[in-house]
Order: C-alpha cells, then sequence, then structure tokens
C-alpha cells in the first residue's frame, strides 16, 4: 500500500518538475521570438523539414482515412435511407476531428522523433554546449524555430490531409457506391460550415506545439550517450501522441459544445 | 588573467572539483594536466560559464563570471573560443559552414570575407580542400582540426583547449604544437590547454598545473615542474604505473 503511495507520489512529483520545466522552456522559446536578430533561414529550414518530410504520409493517412469513413458510413447510413449523408459525414469527420488528429499522430512520427533525435544527439555529442561557448542561445537556435515551424506547418498539412479525405470519401461514395455526385458535394456544402474547418485547423495548431515542444523538451534534456538519445525519441513519440488525443478531447468539448 | 578561487563542484553527490586554485596569466599558455577522470573538462567548462560551481568564484579581469546572468555571460565568451574534447562540430553542416559559424553569428563581415577567414584558419590546421564535405565523412584527427579551426575563427582572446593532440599522429600533433605557438606569440592570447600529451606539454606551457582528486597540486614553469619533488607529479610525467597514485 505505502508501496503505491510512494510510487503516485514520485509520479506526480516527476509530472509537476517535467510540466514545469517544459512550460518554461515554452516561455523562454516564446520570449527569445521577439529578440534580434532573425534568422530566417534557420525557421524555413525547419519548417520545411516539418512540411515536406511529412507530406507524403499524410496524404496517403487522409486519403485512406476518407475512404473508409465512406465505406463504414454509407454501410449505417443506408439502413435508413440516408446515403447522401456520406459525404458531410466523411467531410466533418476529417475536418473537425481526424484531419487534424491524424496529422498530429503522422507528423509526431516523422518530424517530431527526428528532432528528439537531432537534439538529443547534440546534447550527447556537445553541440548544445559548443553553441552556448560561441555566445548563441540554443533555446533561441534550436528551439524557437522548431516550435514555430510546427504552429505553422500543422495546419498547411492538415487543410491538405481534410482535402485528400474527402477527395478520397468521394472517389469511394460516387465511383463506387454510386452516390450522385451533386447529393454528394451539396449536402457537403449545406453541412459543413466555415468554423468546422477553421475550428480544426485550431486543434492543429495546439498538436504543432505540443508536438514540437515535446520533442525539443525530450531530446534538449537527453542523457546517457546512443541509449540516452534512443530513449528521449520513445517517449517523444508516445507522450506526444497521448497530450494531442487528451488535448483533442478538451479544445473538442470547448469548442463544439455550444 | 583568470582568477579560479576555491572552486568546488560534485556531480550527485560525487566530488569532482574539490577546492581548485589557480591563476592563469595574460598572454601565456597554462598547460592543465592531470588523470583521466580528474576533472579537467569539468574545470573548462566552468572557465566559460557552461557550468555553475557548487560554491567558489572564478575572475575574469575582477568580475566574478560565476555569478552573471545569461546576457552578461554572453558578452564575455565572445572573448573566448573553445575546442571540446570531442570536437562538438554540428553535424547537420559542412566544415565550412561549422568554422564560418562564430563569425557569421557575430560579425557583418560578407560572405567572400567569412570563406577567406574559414580558408585561412583551414589552412592553419593542415586542412585544404575539406570544405564542402561533412564532419560525419572526417577521420577523429580531422574533425579536431576542423574544431580548433573553429575555436581559432573569431581571433579570440582566451582560448580553451580540451586534449588538442588526442588522436593525431606525432607530426599532426608537432604541427599543432606550434600552430598553437605561432597564434599564441602573433595575437598575444590567452591559451588554456588540457592535455595528456608530455612532449606537448613541454614544448608550449609558460606555466604548468596538475589537478589531481580535486585540486591543483602543483603549479609552475616547466623548468620547475620537470625538477619537482612532489612524487605524484613526477610519476605522472614520467608515466610509471607504480608509485603514489594507484592505478586500480
Ligand atoms: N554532466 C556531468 N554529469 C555527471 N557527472 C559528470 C558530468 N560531467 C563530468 N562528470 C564526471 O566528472 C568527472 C570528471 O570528468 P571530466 O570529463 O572532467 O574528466 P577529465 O579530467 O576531462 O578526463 P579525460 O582526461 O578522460 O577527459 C568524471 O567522473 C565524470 O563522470
Ligand atoms: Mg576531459
Amino acid at each position: 500500500m505505502t508501496g503505491i503511495l510512494e510510487y503516485l507520489g514520485r509520479l506526480a512529483e516527476g509530472l509537476v518538475l517535467h510540466t514545469g520545466r517544459m512550460g518554461t522552456m515554452l516561455f523562454q522559446a516564446f520570449m527569445w521570438l521577439f529578440v534580434p536578430p532573425f534568422k530566417f533561414r534557420n525557421l524555413f529550414r525547419q519548417m520545411e523539414f516539418v512540411g515536406v518530410k511529412s507530406m507524403f504520409v499524410v496524404i496517403l493517412t487522409g486519403s485512406f482515412t476518407g475512404m473508409v469513413l465512406a465505406l463504414q458510413s454509407y454501410n449505417a447510413l443506408r439502413r435508413f435511407g440516408a446515403e447522401s449523408l456520406v459525404g458531410p459525414t466523411v467531410a466533418l469527420s476529417m475536418t473537425r476531428e481526424l484531419g487534424p488528429v491524424l496529422t498530429g499522430l503522422m507528423v509526431t512520427g516523422r518530424a517530431g522523433s527526428a528532432m528528439a533525435t537531432e537534439l538529443g544527439t547534440m546534447r550527447v555529442t556537445e553541440q548544445i554546449d559548443a553553441l552556448a561557448a560561441m555566445a548563441v542561445n540554443p533555446i533561441k537556435y534550436l528551439v524557437t524555430p522548431r516550435l514555430l515551424a510546427g504552429v505553422l506547418m500543422l495546419p498547411v498539412l492538415t487543410v491538405i490531409a481534410d482535402f485528400v479525405g474527402i477527395v478520397g470519401g468521394y472517389v469511394i461514395g460516387v465511383r463506387v457506391l454510386n452516390i450522385n455526385p451533386g447529393t454528394f458535394i451539396g449536402r457537403i456544402m449545406d453541412f459543413v460550415k466555415v468554423e468546422d474547418i477553421f475550428n480544426g485547423l485550431i486543434k492543429s495548431v495546439f498538436f504543432g506545439l505540443i508536438l514540437t515542444l515535446v520533442a525539443c523538451y525530450n531530446g534538449y534534456h537527453a542523457s546517457g550517450g546512443a541509449e540516452g538519445v534512443g530513449r528521449a525519441t520513445t517517449v517523444t513519440v508516445v507522450l506526444s501522441s497521448v497530450l494531442i488525443l487528451v488535448f483533442d478531447y478538451f479544445l473538442t468539448s470547448i469548442m463544439f459544445s455550444s | 588573467m583568470i582568477e579560479i578561487v576555491d572552486l568546488k563542484k560534485s556531480f550527485n553527490g560525487k566530488k569532482v572539483l574539490d577546492g581548485v586554485n589557480l591563476k592563469i596569466e595574460r598572454g601565456k599558455i597554462t598547460v592543465i594536466i592531470g588523470r583521466s577522470g580528474e576533472g579537467k573538462s569539468v574545470l573548462l567548462k566552468h572557465i566559460i560559464g557552461l557550468l555553475k560551481p557548487d560554491s567558489g568564484s572564478i575572475y575574469l579581469d575582477g568580475i566574478d563570471i560565476t555569478k552573471l546572468d545569461e546576457k552578461e555571460l554572453n558578452r564575455i565568451r565572445r572573448r573566448f573560443g573553445m575546442l571540446f574534447q570531442g570536437s562538438a562540430l554540428f553535424d547537420s553542416m559542412t566544415v565550412e559552414e561549422n568554422v564560418a559559424f562564430p563569425l557569421v553569428e557575430h560579425t557583418d563581415l560578407p560572405m567572400e570575407e567569412i570563406r577567406a577567414v574559414v580558408r585561412e584558419k583551414l589552412r592553419l590546421v593542415g586542412l585544404v580542400g575539406v570544405e564542402k564535405m561533412m564532419p560525419a565523412d572526417l577521420s577523429g584527427g580531422m574533425k579536431k582540426r576542423v574544431a580548433l579551426a573553429r575555436a581559432i575563427a573569431m581571433d579570440p582572446e582566451i582560448v580553451l583547449f580540451d586534449e588538442p593532440t588526442t588522436g593525431l599522429d606525432p607530426i599532426m600533433s608537432d604541427a599543432i604544437a606550434r600552430l598553437i605557438l605561432d597564434t599564441q606569440r602573433n595575437l598575444h592570447t590567452t591559451y588554456v590547454v588540457i592535455t595528456h600529451d608530455i612532449p606537448l606539454t613541454y614544448k608550449i606551457a609558460d606555466c604548468v598545473a596538475m589537478l589531481h582528486q580535486g585540486k591543483i597540486i602543483e603549479c609552475g614553469t616547466v623548468e620547475e615542474i620537470r625538477r619537482t619533488s612532489n612524487p605524484v607529479v613526477r610519476q605522472f610525467l614520467e608515466g610509471r604505473a607504480e608509485g603514489p597514485i594507484k592505478v586500480a
């Protein structure tokens, strides 16, 4: 019994400690955003890294998700003779929920893990110390552009995921399930509001921040050689995936409740 | 002048520096020797403010750098160059970008001029035509020399070298010794060199300090150090496994 309490205590302590330190890193990275000189080259490189590296996998998962949504919703809606609602079901699921969440998870796997590995390697091979020794602030140089790239690129990737998801749904719905194309598009127009897309994009901004912050934090504080870097990468993928899903719930309950 | 006063540092309860006192003269080459794991690299990292001591001070021209905040520290760090023991080259950048890094970050020089400086520094360390290579494609000794070029790229007033010749062949080691001597004389810089390389020590040192069990146990000119009666220092310089220092 005391063993469990002790364990829970240590868990809570670790949670508070890491949350606090992550918050501090976020705050510092944010403050450095306003301190010149601004090196846009660094930012563009990270935007390219986050955007391009994950583009293919986002398109792939987005389109297949749209396709399977069309199949599943068709099977369900047909019982009520409501096949015409397949379009809006796919579109709303993608824009509100699956576009941002899947993009967040995929970018975590592709770019977040790579960021943690890169920064972790830089930490254990003293490259981060070398930056500091050369009077360059490592948070400004390494963390700020990565967080910014996440916040800027995730909405872009999410729009792509939403789009290819709906296209995938259209292809299955119209070509395979023989729903009238006019109906498919028309009903989407009736049901999906700009707000749905917008709220999904807000989510993706949070997810971009979460996954880059978790990656930077774990990489930056890696220790213990190659093994430590591996650990940082694993923790990054697990933690930011969980956080994305948890935040998704709360963001949904805030944004779509009214 | 750098004055280290009663510097103490422990990691996880393990004492590494236990009251280090050392004066590093301006415009001189100070060599710090000592056994592996004695805390030489840790001491060097304190001098440039990468580590904070548990207690004690480091005065640079009378200012205690251990008390400075990040901004003031960075102003002081621009006067320093540092060669890390493991080179610490940025592996996402080419050799040229690595050496150019401090110049790009801290000067407004046009790119052609920076390139010229880089080429010159690389030539000094005996590297020609490697500008476009990535650090991962270099040998250990080449990495060390690129890192050396980066450390002196800004012609800093004070350079900290952590084992500049480890991993180099004897001919290259001598070339590095000459490079250290020449650049130091020409620019009147203050050099602090950590090394296990006794021939190098004799070639370049104005002053030798030995770190042992967390303290500087001996400090003096090469002549003084060679004539020392301290058995620990003698054993180290002569490289004997028998003596007051036990291997196991
Ligand atoms: N960041 C750190 N965390 C914990 N312990 C550390 C850290 N840095 C150094 N140490 C410990 O401090 C001691 C001294 O390390 P240091 O690297 O200064 O040795 P050194 O004298 O430079 O040895 P070498 O000649 O092999 O390079 C070692 O026992 C090392 O384990
Ligand atoms: Mg060392």
